[in-house]
């Protein structure tokens, strides 16, 4: 399929997407506590799914838009399990 | 035509992106933290997915985008509801000008309280004035 998009506006929004994710990588490394850089961790996660779209747009290439499922899914899954971590239970309640 | 309406759409949604990062760094609380990013977040990206269905139409990219779109919209509250209650519940307390804790009066009321070096709202300054001043 022929790209729809320019490239030179799809360089500007992976150029923004990479301002977020050093914003997100700030609050991971600068975080005082344990749930501000889980937080970070899972934005960041999002992040990426929206990074994969941009480079799908870019390439022309479907597969980019698996990555993007499988991140979201791993994301969630990792994201529910440093939750479940730091309220000290385990994952059957 | 749709070229135009998903160059919108990704504008929109990077915007969103942004903005949502920002409040993550500069918001004082993880409680208030967690509600800027995701919500911001959340909304960014999924726009970004409809642009790509947009520019696409329906095939594989352009379904596969509105799939995780949909997940992502399914998934990334109770994401944020479980990282506020583990955060709760480890601990974090609230920033200093939080007026409101209505978790913690239901959780108080049911469950013995969580051991914390601190309660968990310190006093704001009233500005009302104490009771009895004002009615003479």
């Amino acid at each position: 399929m022929s790209p729809v998009l320019s490239d030179t506006f799809l360089l500007a929004a992976g150029s923004a997407l990479l301002v977020a994710s050093f914003l997100c990588l700030y609050r991971i490394g600068r975080g005082p506590t344990a749930p501000d850089r889980t937080v970070a961790i899972d934005i960041l996660g999002t992040l990426v799914v929206g990074f994969c779209c941009v480079m799908a747009l870019w390439t022309g290439q479907g597969f980019y838009m698996n990555i993007a499922i499988a991140w979201a899914l791993l994301s969630f899954i990792g994201t529910i399990a440093l939750a479940k971590y730091l309220e000290g239970r385990y994952y059957d309640e | 035509m749709s070229e135009v309406a998903a160059q919108w759409l990704i504008g929109v949604g990077l915007a969103f992106d942004l903005f949502g990062t920002i409040g993550l760094v500069r918001l004082p609380d993880v409680y208030n933290r967690v509600q800027a990013a995701t919500k911001c977040v959340t909304l960014g990206t999924c726009m970004i997915l409809g642009g790509v269905f947009v520019a696409q139409g329906v095939g594989p990219m352009g379904v596969k985008a509105l799939l995780c779109a949909v997940f992502l919209l399914f998934t990334s509250p109770v994401a944020a509801h479980a990282i506020a209650r583990g955060a709760y519940k480890s601990g974090v307390r609230l920033w200093e000008g939080s007026v409101v804790d209505r978790y913690g009066e239901e959780v108080h009321g049911v469950h013995p309280p969580i051991e914390r070096a601190e309660p968990l709202i310190t006093a704001r300054p009233t500005t009302v004035g104490q009771p009895g001043e004002h009615d003479v």
